[in-house]
């Protein structure tokens, strides 16, 4: 299988590299959210400068606490699975769901209020590249290569051989 | 166990590296992130110990069971249909207003809120108001065959008709003191819009008034004492947190004509349907001026000016936090800038009330610090929020829903702290956010730009809630239960009497002096101060 990738290993080693550093990041903000009991995405969702009222239904009092467990659960699993190379197909894509909603909530979009950010953005900021760089990460999977699945790839690979 | 065998095989020392090696980096990460929150956790626990302020919301009042109180209703303008909706009474012109806009905008939810208000177990049984159109507009909506009410022509017929066990009274500045004494007198409470009063007399007649009446509750509107971050900031002073306050400066900036009193006048306001010498009163006899009736705020014969109009806000918000009093000396200026429109009373307005023997603790040698000045600061020309600040030598506490206190560079008090690194004077030391869960020693910027922007701090317990809605219930459980209004006649003295001055300040030019022993404005020789006060002439 890794014989037939059209890629060489030092293209290999850096969409791995990619994987791991994207992983970190989700996985860090995942357990200083987990770890912080007063934390919530309430003030982030209410103030909102773009669908606002699809972001006002989440932070609504219903739906807050759900949110802010479904919001931690995913940023620790794509993390997790990002790092340890395991569903990392589908972890990309949740990432990439998770950070368009972070986007679409406050876009820099022109003549949209910037609010916090440390940096200068018009129409791309860096959930949104984050977001191009997991769909790199979702189109060429790694995790055979670098990861928990090479077990798995590795045994079914031995069973084909017999 | 022969396939198994071939699985190690061909699975190497290098194939297994290759594959967990996530494992570690995952444990690094998650490490990193627990040691982090509990760095972050210490570093709080240490500040809240250290500060020690505890936070608390003002307790709830009691309970509205026993017979339905009977409320009576004088004024209803524009703020007294304001305080019949905190008592639960709007009405149906409002209510399919309120229903249109929030057909038209979801987000509006301010008849959502009025029904979802509690039932104070009040009936509103008589209504007073001079222009017919408001008194039959009242009518309309509120006498119905569950709540009979009827409308008196005269607000002494309404206090003395024995269908009433309190009254409302929001009415014109100069009739608020006649008015709340005459209930008091007659047995029935009231609930006085602010200020107190109008002159310096009547301020200590209805204060011996409701002295010799202890039965009857007087409570004066002054809503934000229900704040929900006041306790929290006394609590914050009494452990000195700020050390010696020496400034504090409050402000009001409004920049429309509603906030400058330039109200609607009504097309059917005339000398038919409005008893227009009811309206005057003792105010100076003039002919009938729908103008003087709609827009009152503007002339000192009426109202207070933004001394008695807006200060007095100011002023008992801090008062009720540090309870400094009656000011010794106040200065005052300003004139009007940006309303020339034949009104009398100022629209900028500057105050300095100076309380020298004032003072809320100190972290430095004994009889170092003392004293303290109050600035109140007014434009109804622009309105840039200054925001209300208390600024002490060791901290600077910003009061609004939220409480934020920063740490001051040259403190005494944390001068080690701040030398260790510990402290940053541009990041909080302290913050309490009634609305978020508990409270934050150590805030992010982003939390503070969330707060600011005032998304954070109109729920309690996940409801917003209107604090005249609580003011007005805080007094009737006085009157239910027993206890003292949070605003009652001492507050309210403190308020008019500082008021007053401030007025007099402005219009004599001259430092007004408070002789706190004989509880007298000290005046020259010959001075009527009461009658400065009023003058009305047009500059």
């Amino acid at each position: 299988m890794t014989q037939a990738s059209p890629l060489t290993s030092t293209q290999t080693g850096v969409l791995v590299l990619l994987r791991l550093l994207i992983g970190w990041h989700f996985l860090y903000e995942g357990v200083i959210k987990l770890y912080s009991p007063g934390w919530t995405a309430k003030g982030y969702l209410l103030s909102a400068t773009y669908l606002e009222s699809f972001f006002h239904w989440l932070a609504s009092e219903s739906m807050i606490s759900t949110i802010d467990t479904l919001n931690i659960a995913a940023l620790l699993f794509v993390g997790a699975a990002l790092i340890l190379g395991f569903k990392t197909q589908l972890a990309s894509l949740i990432g990439v769901g998770l950070l368009l909603l972070y986007y679409f909530a406050h876009p820099p979009f022109p003549g949209y209020p910037l609010g916090p950010a440390e940096g200068s953005y018009w129409i791309i900021n860096k959930n949104l590249i984050e977001a191009a760089a997991l769909l790199v990460v979702f189109l060429f999977p790694t995790s055979v290569s670098f990861g928990l699945e090479r077990f798995f790839a590795k045994r079914t690979l031995s069973s084909q051989t017999h | 166990m022969a396939t198994d065998k071939k699985l190690f095989a061909a699975f190497s020392r290098r194939d297994l590296l290759k594959s967990l090696a996530g494992v570690p980096i995952l444990g690094a990460v998650w490490a990193a992130g627990i040691d982090t929150t509990k760095k972050s956790k210490l570093e709080k626990d240490f500040w809240l110990e250290k500060l020690n302020i505890k936070a608390s919301a003002p307790p709830a009042s009691g309970p509205m069971s026993g017979d339905p109180l009977r409320i009576g209703l004088i004024g209803f303008g524009i703020r007294g249909e304001q305080l019949m909706r905190a008592l639960g009474f709007a009405t149906q012109e409002w209510m399919e207003s309120m229903a249109k806009s929030a057909q038209e905008d979801p987000k509006d939810k301010r008849l959502e809120d009025f029904l979802a208000q509690e039932n104070l177990n009040v009936k509103l049984t008589a209504i007073c108001d001079i222009f017919d159109v408001r008194a039959e507009k009242a009518l309309r909506s509120f006498n119905t065959e569950a709540n009979p009410c009827k409308r008196y022509e005269n607000y002494l017929d309404l206090i003395h008709s024995g269908e009433v066990d309190a009254v409302i009274i929001a009415t014109p500045d100069h009739w608020h003191a006649p008015m709340a004494q005459a209930a008091i007198e007659a047995g029935v409470h009231a609930y006085v819009e602010k200020p107190m009063t109008h002159t310096i007399e009547e301020t200590y007649r209805l204060r011996e008034a409701v002295r010799n009446h202890p039965g009857s509750i007087l409570a004066v509107g002054h809503q934000h004492r229900q704040t929900l971050s006041f306790l929290t900031a006394q609590d914050a002073i009494a452990k000195n947190t700020l050390g010696h306050v020496s400034l504090v400066v409050t402000n009001t900036n409004r920049n429309d004509d509603n906030g400058a009193w330039q109200y609607e006048i009504h097309p059917e306001a005339s000398p038919e349907t409005i008893d227009w010498n009811a309206f005057l009163g003792t105010a100076p006899q003039v002919p009938f001026n729908a103008e003087h009736f709609f827009r009152w705020r503007k002339w000192w014969a009426y109202g207070s000016g933004l001394s008695g109009d807006l200060l007095t806000h100011d002023y008992d918000r801090v008062n009720c936090v540090l309870k400094m009093g009656i000011p010794k000396y106040v200065t005052a200026s300003g004139g009007i800038y940006t309303h020339r429109d034949g009104r009398n009373v100022p629209d900028v307005m500057q105050v300095n009330m100076d309380f020298p023997d004032f003072s809320t603790g100190s972290s430095q040698e004994d009889g170092k610090e003392k004293g303290m000045t109050l600035v109140y600061s007014a434009t109804l020309g622009n309105q840039f929020d200054r925001g209300t600040v208390l600024m002490g030598h060791d901290a600077s506490m910003e009061l609004g829903n939220i409480l934020t206190i920063y740490a001051d560079p040259r403190s005494t008090k944390y001068k080690d702290l701040i030398k260790e690194g510990r402290i940053d004077p541009q990041v909080p030391i302290y913050q309490y956010d009634p609305t978020a869960e508990g409270v934050d020693a150590v805030t992010s910027a982003t939390a503070k730009y969330f707060a600011n922007k005032g998304l954070l701090w109109t729920y309690r317990d996940g409801k917003r809630v209107d604090s005249t809605f609580l003011h007005i219930r805080e007094w009737l459980s006085c009157i239910r239960n027993g206890g003292n209004p949070s605003c009652g006649i001492d507050e309210g003295f403190e308020e008019a009497i500082t008021a007053h001055m401030a007025g007099l300040s402005y219009k004599i030019g001259r430092k007004i002096e408070w002789d706190p022993v004989a509880e007298r404005i000290i005046s020259l020789p010959g001075e009527d101060l009461d009658a400065i006060l009023l003058e009305n002439s047009v500059v």
